[in-house]
């Protein structure tokens, strides 16, 4: 397939294989996060880790958009489709558990007018064909999703849709990379060694690249940012271990064929006309991270379903055992959980993380558990 | 000449009629559906004996008999509809025992309001399908629902086949060192279905796979008897059928990843869908596990086919206690090639 199996080829993999050995100095490890959820699926399926040196690590972070939405938020989607609204979201999010071993697919079950759109308009027109009906976007993501919502709520307004709201999720990833670092257990405790980042390639695109320059100056660590093909995730570990090798600590961009410093104006334009930033916002794993999510401006509420229904405070928690807060910051892998491949698998997925391919529990469990038997067997 | 009374004095509307209650009551209405429709483009020996069952000899050895419902949206897609997908399903699924087919039987579920011109369309392509296999639809039934009830058309066929002397294939019989083989391209028929959904209608030239594989079968059942298993990898795709067959026959697996056929634009269809075309249904490709020495033999066969021209041994059987089906991907890693978790797509057959 032109312009995709130019970056799946097995060949340049190999030379880039080599490099990194002969690069990688053996008397140290190199611990590389990988924000987002894209690199951790293409990590897993394309079994980049077998071309990897063993002390190259892939600490798996947070980018999962399904993975982060807390419990509570979840549960208000269900509440909102239970008092009668056509709940509209993207596939993934249909599995993900809510409170009391519910989840939307559950409840769309169960009577629920739930259903998967691949676009907001899908959203808008299952809005238009039902007048009588009160139509909810159920928006989460990161800041890629997020240009396509602001679209929405911009065409709704003025077609004069008012049967169109939307329930705002949308997170900010350089909030959460921050939080990450800041944390007790990288700065204080040395509980997880993270040596450097592979940054977001599509929100990149979106936000650029400079937003990355002040934590990679304050915390110190070398930041690439990555296409989500295979061939970029090795090509970006090229350049994490050369900075780290020679002391740098600079934001560098392997994704140049999409990313520039600046990013994409028009849509960040198109963002702050429709959105504005919140105080504070809870993640799954994270807690309540400060200015790390959007919601909807005032100008435009009359399409927030926040204001427009009453939403309940959810007091929702994660299934007890379950290791996705840890997980999601990178202080535990998935199989130091106990739930993980035992109750827990993606068919049956007690936490978040074993829901989306992009999660690292279900990324792990569907293409990497071989790893695990492997190694018992070695061990033996 | 007889005497007997015209039953149905004008001929249904099959241009601006629809299906209504009266066309499953039992009554005329639905006798003369019957005979207007169905039995007039079903036509065979079997069906004219006009009872509520088709009666035959019994052949001598093995029969086999499968079922399979067919509930596809849209009707109609690139390649088929759900008449003749429903022939092809059903066939192929009696084939995969190594067995000729012999006979189909055909229950149709109809939603009032259903226009009669879509209906017999499906119907005329359920009867082409049916002659061009040599396969006829022997006995059958139909029922319609209220409106909202059923979705237009559901179909569920039945059919009975014979297995040739000296043929033992069963999922079971799959042994370590074992050869894989898969008679062509994957992912045609659940990408030529997406590409016609409303909501996610998308520009491509790819067309169904939907086809009758019980010549193929013959073909190499003929030269190969010592087959273990034959499998078409309909819903969930290549990598369901090699999972239930690894925890069937308690073996592991091992994939090539450059080894399988995949189309170009099926391929692109599948990025851009997020979708893996191992996990995306088939309708006209069968996977063969045969001892590895008969492997050559066997894929010779099969190209030589028409509907196995793009055939390929794409892994081999491994003893492996954990029944893992794994790939060496195109990148040079390993991964697994999982059961499907949840739904990838939903009514595609």
């Amino acid at each position: 397939m032109k312009y995709v199996d130019e970056f799946r080829d097995k060949a340049l993999a190999k030379k880039l294989a080599k490099q990194i050995a002969e690069e990688a100095d053996q008397s140290r490890q190199y611990n590389l996060m990988e924000f987002c959820g894209g690199h951790t699926h293409a990590i897993f399926r394309y079994g980049v880790q077998d071309l990897m040196p063993n002390n190259v690590h892939f600490v798996h972070g947070p980018g999962c958009p399904v993975c982060v939405l807390p419990i509570p938020r979840i549960d208000n989607a269900i509440e909102l489709a239970e008092q009668g609204a056509i709940v509209c979201t993207y596939g993934d999010m249909m599995r993900v558990p809510a409170s009391g071993k519910n989840s939307l697919i559950k409840a769309k079950a169960a009577g629920s007018d739930i259903r998967m759109v691949y676009s907001t308009m899908d959203a808008l027109k299952i809005a238009r064909d039902n007048p009588e009906r009160e139509v909810v976007f159920f928006a989460i993501g990161f800041e890629t999703t997020t240009p396509p919502t602001a679209v929405a709520i911009k065409v709704a307004a003025a077609e004069g849709l008012k049967n169109f709201s939307v329930f705002c999720n949308h997170v900010l990833t350089p909030a959460a990379i921050q939080h990450i670092l800041q944390s007790p257990e990288v700065r204080e405790l040395g509980q997880v060694h993270i040596d450097g980042f592979y940054g977001p390639s599509h929100v990149s695109s979106i936000i650029g690249s400079a937003p990355y320059d002040y934590f990679a100056e304050e915390f110190q660590k070398p930041v690439v940012i990555a296409g989500f093909e295979p061939l970029d995730v090795m090509q970006s570990t090229l350049m994490l271990i050369r900075q780290i090798n020679e002391g740098r600590f600079e934001v560098e961009n392997e994704y140049t064929r999409v990313v520039t410093p600046e990013g994409n104006e028009k849509a960040q334009d198109l963002v702050s006309e429709v959105f504005e930033l919140r105080r504070a916002f809870e993640w799954r794993g994270l807690g309540e991270v400060p200015y790390s999510a959007l919601k909807i401006k005032e100008e435009f509420a009359e399409y927030d379903a926040e204001r427009r229904f009453a939403v309940s405070e959810s007091k929702g928690k994660d299934v007890k055992g379950c290791e996705c807060p840890a997980i999601l910051r990178g202080v535990k892998k998935p199989t130091d959980c106990k739930l993980f491949g035992t109750v827990c698998t993606p068919d049956n997925p007690m936490g978040s993380c074993m829901v989306s391919s992009e999660g690292s529990c279900a990324a792990y469990w569907s293409y990497g558990r071989f790893r695990l038997e492997r190694a018992k067997e070695a061990a033996e | 000449m007889s005497r007997m009374e015209k039953r149905f004095p004008t001929k249904i509307n099959m241009r601006r009629g629809k299906v209504d209650m009266t066309h499953g009551s039992g009554g005329r209405a639905m006798a003369q559906l019957i005979e207007e429709l169905f039995a007039r483009h079903f036509d065979n020996e079997l069906l004219a004996q006009g009872n509520d069952q088709a009666m035959f000899d019994a052949p001598k050895g093995r029969m086999v008999m499968s079922v399979d419902g067919h509930v596809v949206s849209p009707l109609f897609f690139p390649g088929g509809d759900i008449g003749s997908l429903s022939v092809h399903g059903t066939i192929n699924d009696v084939a995969m025992s190594g067995a000729v087919p012999l006979y189909l039987s055909a229950g149709f579920i109809l939603e009032e309001g259903f226009p009669l011109e879509e209906l017999e369309k499906i119907v005329v392509s359920m009867a082409r399908a049916a002659k061009d296999a040599g396969v006829p639809v022997v006995t059958g039934d139909t029922k319609v629902v209220e409106r909202g009830k059923g979705d237009g058309v559901f179909i569920t066929t039945t059919g009975i086949g014979v297995v040739p002397d000296g043929i033992d294939i069963s999922g079971a019989n799959v042994r370590a060192g074992d050869a894989i083989l898969i008679s062509g391209h994957i992912g045609d028929h659940g990408v030529a279905i997406m590409s016609s959904r409303e909501n996610l209608a998308f520009e491509t030239e790819i067309v169904s796979d939907s086809a009758a594989l019980h010549g193929l079968v013959a073909d190499m059942v003929a030269a190969v008897p010592e087959i273990h298993a034959l499998r078409d990898p309909t819903r969930g795709g290549l990598a369901a059928t090699l999972n239930e067959i690894a925890y069937q026959a308690e073996v592991g697996m091992k994939l090539f990843e450059e080894k399988i056929p995949l189309r170009n634009e099926v391929d692109a269809a599948c990025e851009f869908l997020g979708l893996d075309p191992l996990y995306v249904a088939n309708e006209g490709k069968l996977v063969a596990f045969c001892p590895a020495e008969r492997a050559e033999r066997l894929l010779e066969v099969m190209r030589a086919h028409p509907l196995g021209a793009d055939s390929a041994i794409i892994g081999e059987v491994l003893k492996d206690e954990m029944g893992f089906v794994t790939m060496e991907t195109g990148f040079g890693g390993t991964r697994i090639v999982d059961w499907l978790a949840g739904e990838q797509l939903p009514r595609i057959c």
